[in-house]
């Protein structure tokens, strides 16, 4: 349809004065920093190692949103949640294995059981919430499947506060946790390298389930047409299961890195990478996968360079408290100012 | 009757939509369905399909009644849709998109078969296999759709509006394709607005208004009828 000239109204005015504004505090911001020199060389690249890592995480968070709103056009907000339960499930299995001193006696196939036992939890709720809570609702017009998924995610949250209690719970420390292996004076903690190089992998596999497999074929049409996809013959159900397994599968494996990351397991944790995720995935331009790989590494990256890049050089006091509200910040204005994303589609406004 | 839709009553909402709609589809034959727009062609074909669900009579494919069953439980017994709008997916290449046609099938050797006489069948098709399809144009599109259509080697062919928006000539080209997928044995279901055409190649046609059956008779026969040239022509 052909749209119509819009004229330029108050709106539009205090849209680019707000651009303006924010590009302005940035901009300053990193001259400001750059001009002191705080920071040396060898500190920018521990924070970018340190945003990459974090990134990985939420890129593997983000594709679970980006693949179930692909094929049912929904947000997951469980999704941090579920990410949640993994980590508790990979808590224990972890703990129980540290206790008999399995874990450093076979390393290897110790992190392999908690991956695995985080992946299986997460999975098992994905799909117990999009069968009992997302499926009923589905056809249902209006926000009833939203308001659903953010009490599943309530729910999630107060059944394992009421089981394991609200404390913080410490991972337990493995031998090669603090390791830090120096490259010609750089330094790289192995925790990071392992982190990155579990995502990777992960993601590396899961683009090929959805570029090489059938049932990966079948999901990139459904998320572009379910009911052509069901004149193909195609079980959209069955497909959507799919994807939540996916996602599932996907946030096990994040879960687990982010434990390592910040060695603590607790019943709220999944709140905020959920958040910062889902941010990372409508960046990326939501049911986009590429997308949200990208959308989750340059979140990562922006909190973790950003308090010093942006915050420090206007002089505000304790930047690095302040890494979450950079996170949410990005997430603010890539709905304002970019709602499609990097490399998607307007949310909700696809396809008349 | 391999197909049959008997006194088919749908509706959207409280809008009924088609009123006591009756279709004989004979083993091999090429059946026509025409009518102005809105009349209701793509709903009785949806229905046909399981995409909508029907509120009053009958859907029977070799006797049995599929009137409940799921669109790929239906796709899945051989009555495959190639929809209106072409309906390909965009995101995908040519070539995925044909396998997609194939998607309830097994036989993957007899697929690759397919496939490549999909290609001889729309050769241009083949240059532009690994191309993603949304960059086609409008008549390789319907190429795509066709040949996507028929890669299921579906018992019966339910084809809505192929010749929409296509050049003149590639509408004749389309035409061609149809007749001699109906004639290798393939039963088609063909919706058209282009009446006429659709009408001096079929076996039997049905004319459709406001919902309902008003007229139907052997193809070529109705196209000279004059209540037909009085709706299309007059
Ligand atoms: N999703 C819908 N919701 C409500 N009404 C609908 C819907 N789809 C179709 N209709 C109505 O049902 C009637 C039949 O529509 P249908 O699409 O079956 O007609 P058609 O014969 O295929 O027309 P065309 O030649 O334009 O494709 C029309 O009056 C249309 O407005
Ligand atoms: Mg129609």
């Amino acid at each position: 349809m052909p749209r119509a000239r819009r004229r330029v109204n108050g709106i539009d005015v205090f849209m680019w004065g707000l651009r303006v504004i924010v590009a302005a505090i940035a901009l300053i911001g990193v001259v400001a920093t750059l001009f002191t020199g705080r920071y040396s060389l060898s500190q920018w690249f521990d924070f970018a190692m340190f945003g990459l890592t974090l990134g990985s995480v939420y890129a593997l968070i983000a594709l679970g949103y980006t693949m179930v709103y692909g094929v049912l056009r929904m947000i997951n907000f469980a999704h941090g949640d579920i990410t949640m339960t993994g980590a508790f499930a990979g808590y224990f299995m972890a703990s129980s294995m540290a206790r008999n001193g399995y874990f450093e006696s076979h390393p290897g196939f110790a992190m392999l059981a908690v991956f695995a036992v985080a992946m299986l939890a997460c999975i098992t709720i994905a799909l117990l919430t999009e069968r009992y809570a997302y499926r009923p609702f589905r056809h249902s017009l209006g926000q009833a499947p939203l308001i659903c998924a953010i009490g599943v995610s309530f729910v999630l949250q107060q059944t394992v506060r009421g089981m394991f209690g609200s404390g913080v719970k410490s991972y337990p420390t493995l031998s090669w946790h603090d390791v830090v292996l120096e490259f010609g004076g750089v330094r790289v903690p192995v925790v990071n390298l392992f982190v990155m190089g579990c995502a990777i992998v992960a993601m590396v596999g899961l683009y090929w389930i959805v570029h090489r497999t059938r049932m990966g074929m079948a999901m990139r049409a459904v998320s572009e047409d379910k009911n052509a996809a069901s004149l193909m013959g195609v079980d959209v159900d069955r497909v959507i299961v799919f994807a939540f397994t996916l996602g599932g599968a996907m946030a096990g494996v994040a879960s687990v890195c982010y434990a390592l990351i910040y060695q603590q397991v607790h019943f709220f944790m999944g709140f905020a990478p959920g958040i910062k995720a889902f941010g990372a995935a409508v960046l990326g331009g939501i049911g986009s996968i590429p997308g949200a790989m990208i959308g989750g590494m340059f979140l990562g990256l922006i909190e973790a360079m950003g308090p010093a890049l942006f915050l420090d050089g206007l002089g505000i006091p304790a930047p690095y408290q302040l890494r979450d509200v950079i996170g949410f910040l990005v997430l603010l204005m890539v709905l304002i100012f970019r709602p499609q994303g990097l490399f998607g589609e307007a949310m909700a406004k696809r396809r008349a | 009757m391999l197909l049959e839709v008997e006194g088919m009553t749908l509706a959207y909402g409280n809008i009924t939509a088609v009123r006591g709609v009756s279709i004989a589809i004979p083993e091999g034959s090429l059946v026509a369905l025409v009518g102005a727009n809105g009349a209701g062609k793509s709903s009785t074909l949806n229905a046909i399909s399981g995409l909508l669900p029907i509120s009053g009579g009958a859907i029977r494919f070799e006797g049995q009644s599929i009137g409940r069953l799921k669109p790929h439980e239906i796709t899945r017994r051989g009555i495959v849709q190639v929809p209106e709008g072409r309906r390909i997916f965009g995101r995908l290449s040519v070539e995925e998109n044909l396998l997609m046609g194939a998607f309830s099938r097994k036989d993957h050797a007899a697929i690759a078969e397919d496939r490549d006489r999909m290609f001889e069948l729309f050769p241009r098709l083949k240059e532009r296999r690994r191309q993603v399809a949304g960059t086609l144009s409008g008549g390789e599109q319907q190429m795509v759709a066709t040949a996507r259509g028929l890669m299921a080697r579906p018992r019966v062919l339910l084809m809505d509006e192929p010749s929409m928006g296509l050049a003149p000539l590639v509408v004749e080209q389309v035409f061609e394709t149809i007749q001699s997928i109906n004639a290798a044995g393939t039963t088609v279901l063909l919706v058209e607005q282009n009446a006429l055409m659709a009408l001096e190649i079929a076996d039997h046609a049905y004319v459709m208004e406001h919902g309902e059956i008003v007229l139907d008779g052997a193809g070529p026969a109705l196209a000279r009828d004059e209540r037909v040239i009085a709706i299309y022509l007059g």
